[in-house]
């Protein structure tokens, strides 16, 4: 048998399509890239059209088999373990093969990278859900995250019935997409370029204060930058407010650069340096 | 007095209570009001300060005036500081806007005692109308009670707060008595029982009127100092049982005492607060609350406080060696829980896989066991860890070498050639 590569659009249905043809052509695989992470190689490389009806197919049948299923491979599909369609495609193998019973052992060698993967993303996105930090521009709320694991999906219902009555986004460097939602409404779509707007005087305001109330509130005597950093780690710490330099907290229409009042008696939180271009997934 | 200014002062006379959660109360969002409160069963943690402790509400005081003069408070009446007030429109402009922008779960407002008890509380009710009924604020509330306050008060704060506390702060009477003379015992239970009884007829309603108004329904929880009186960890933990069993508390909890001033009664300043103590008793509270285990099993009167060097579960399975090793195949799920290393999410996920086929030693670390701790205590198939050795007396060692790294340095003193000399 010779090593064969899929290459496929990066959706999820593109992705179920290539399990669709490699049943319709009795082909095994060796991997399955999309378009994005292509790089040419000696194997044999198969380019699958998306269609959606062999899509729904897949799904309508790993549903039918088991509905745990169905919310893994949708869940699995969006976090960032390494070769995670070669992980999927071998849990669909599985399942056809001997039947949905695997599903409920944690530790089957197929389903545990899955299960693990999947726990740490909706970790993170637990976390994000407190660390994600709006700001107001010009009445609509703004804010940037930097996951690991494509999270936004996830974050969705939470915002959504928290800013009810609200107009947001919340952009996403990594996978550089963006979530709106707009009275009822939201859309996830896929964003090039985005820088934020500089804030009002209204919105550097209400930075300061929050960045004063959080160097203030730490107990000296206690002070635990190791505590600190497990449960939050650093690299959530760049796109919060209250670790940005002092030209977070200038609003723009002021035209000299003033040094911001520190907290006389708090501990000053840490800066993070400039975050550094937005990197591709991996 | 500017608003960032008067922030500054508010906070910092808040920081000292240790509470901040935002689980309990479930609500969704509702046309037209902002916000809902957590869906997770843990809450949501907004940020971590450099203490390493989470910040989820908003945690300032009304006013750090103060009528009380109880000794190891900052805010005490003969205390020298800068005294600020919020005006409750101020308050909750700050709320709204912290909280649309993410930076925090809520509000929790506390304060000084500001003329007198009711009085105070009758500025907290007007600042919280204010956002729940102005602002339509959705999120979560919560709100301190002072001892002798009016239950009338009190009831009106329950019904605008998702959870209400009253804290105890002094763990015996003859310390309350010492430190804080204008507080007593029965002015800081009777609003407990009353918050208590309020929440149980509230459940009660709720059954027959769907849309009664809630009244607390993150329940109520307490604070306790550790370090400024004499009081054992027994003595603590009893108490906090005590609270558990008899007022139906949420979470009790436990404040290293910061020696923020100079008194003789009081630990002197420069002694370093307690931290590893309150971290025992929170790991002792845990196994109250989810492991099933009683004060009386953990301490007792020969050996009132807890090992710094083990925590209270392994102390607890060192003194009960016969009870082990535990079999993850067979054992129910209480005998599961008393194994060290093995929590309540791993003995959940032991259940649940053992029914597909026995469980080995390399699955239990993929269930999320701790197995440096636990490898000592269990059989996988009845067969121990492979390679494991040890004896009674070299299983304490090694318990400790596996909590080691993860707990702050002891200060070492610097050894000098000299000393003796002299």
């Amino acid at each position: 048998m010779t090593p064969l590569i899929y290459c496929y659009d990066g959706s999820f249905e593109g992705f179920l399509c290539c399990v669709f043809e490699s049943y319709a052509k009795h082909e095994v695989l060796t991997a399955i890239v999309s378009d994005e992470d292509f790089e040419p190689t000696l194997y044999d490389t198969r380019y699958i059209q998306t269609v959606q009806e062999h899509a729904n197919r897949v799904y309508r049948k790993v549903f039918a088999l088991s509905q745990d299923a169905g919310q893994i491979l949708r869940r699995g599909f969006l976090t960032c373990l390494p070769q995670r369609e070669m992980h999927l495609y071998q849990m669909i193998r599985t399942l056809l093969r001997d039947g949905p019973g695997f599903l409920r052992s944690m530790t089957d060698p197929t389903l545990y990278p899955i299960i693990k993967a999947i726990r740490a993303m909706n970790g993170e996105a637990h976390l994000l859900k407190g660390f994600v930090r709006f700001s107001d521009l010009n009445g609509v709320l703004g804010s940037e995250i930097e996951p690991k694991n494509r999270v936004l999906p996830l974050l969705r219902s939470h915002f959504c019935s928290r800013y009810y009555n609200e107009t947001f986004f919340i952009y996403d460097r990594t996978y550089r997409e963006v979530l709106f939602y707009s009275s009822g409404k939201s859309a996830i779509t896929p964003l090039e370029q985005f820088e934020m707007a500089k804030p009002d005087t209204q919105e550097a305001a209400y930075r300061l204060l929050w960045k004063r109330f959080y160097d203030t509130i730490a107990i000296k005597e206690r002070e635990n930058p190791r505590c600190r950093m497990t449960q939050m780690p650093k690299r959530f710490w760049n796109t919060m407010t209250e670790f940005q330099g002092a030209s977070w907290f200038i609003p723009q229409t002021a035209f000299e650069a003033e040094a911001i009042p520190y907290a006389p008696d708090g501990i000053s939180a840490p800066e993070t340096p400039e975050a550094p271009a937005p990197s591709a997934p991996v | 007095m500017d608003l960032l200014e008067k922030l500054t002062v508010l906070t910092d006379a808040a920081k000292y209570d240790a509470a901040c959660t935002s689980s309990g109360a479930r609500r969704g969002s509702k046309q037209g009001y902002i916000g809902n409160t957590s869906s997770s069963l843990a809450g949501c943690c907004h940020t971590f300060s450099a203490d390493g402790r989470c910040v989820t509400l908003l945690k300032v005081l009304m006013t750090n005036r103060c009528v009380f003069d109880c000794k190891y408070c900052v805010n005490r009446r003969s205390n020298e500081t800068t005294r600020a007030m919020f005006s409750p429109e101020e308050l909750a402009d700050l709320t709204i806007q912290f909280y649309r922008r993410n930076y925090i779960e809520g509000l929790f407002l506390s304060s000084g005692v500001y003329r007198s008890p009711d009085y105070t509380t009758e500025l907290m009710i007007r600042t919280l109308r204010l956002l729940r009924e102005q602002y339509r604020f959705n999120g979560y509330i919560h709100a301190k009670t002072i001892p002798g306050t009016a239950p009338e008060l009190v009831e009106q704060l329950g019904l605008l707060a998702d959870r209400l506390s009253v804290n105890i702060e002094l763990p015996s009477e003859a310390g309350l008595k010492l430190l804080a003379p204008d507080k007593t015992k029965q002015a800081i239970l009777t609003p407990m029982r009353q918050i208590d009884t309020a929440t149980q007829q509230n459940k009660e309603e709720l059954v027959k009127y769907r849309h009664t108004p809630r009244f607390a329904p993150a329940g109520q929880s307490t604070q306790l100092i550790v370090g400024a009186t004499q009081d054992s960890d027994f003595h603590i933990l009893r108490l906090t049982q005590g609270l558990y069993d008899k007022y139906r508390l949420k979470r009790v909890f436990y404040s290293a005492y910061v020696p923020v001033v100079e008194h003789a009664l009081l630990p002197a300043k420069d002694v370093k607060p307690p931290l590893l103590r309150e971290h025992r008793l929170y790991q002792a509270d845990w196994l109250l609350r989810f492991y099933g285990f009683r004060a009386e099993e953990l301490l007792d009167e020969q050996n009132s406080d807890f090992n710094p060097l083990v925590d209270p579960k392994c102390s607890w399975a060192l003194a009960h060696l016969d009870f082990f090793p535990v079999e993850v195949n067979t054992a129910d799920y209480e005998a599961l829980l008393r194994v060290p290393g093995i929590g309540v999410t791993s003995a959940k996920r032991i259940l649940a896989a053992r029914r597909i086929g026995p469980l080995h030693a390399d699955d239990l670390k993929k269930l999320g066991v701790v197995m440096k701790r636990a490898q000592y205590f269990l059989t996988a198939s009845h067969r121990t860890i492979p390679g494991l050795r040890f004896t009674p007396d070299s299983l304490l060692q090694n318990l400790i070498a596996a909590e080691r790294s993860s707990l702050p340095h002891p200060q070492f003193q610097q050894l000098s050639l000299f000393d003796h000399a002299v």
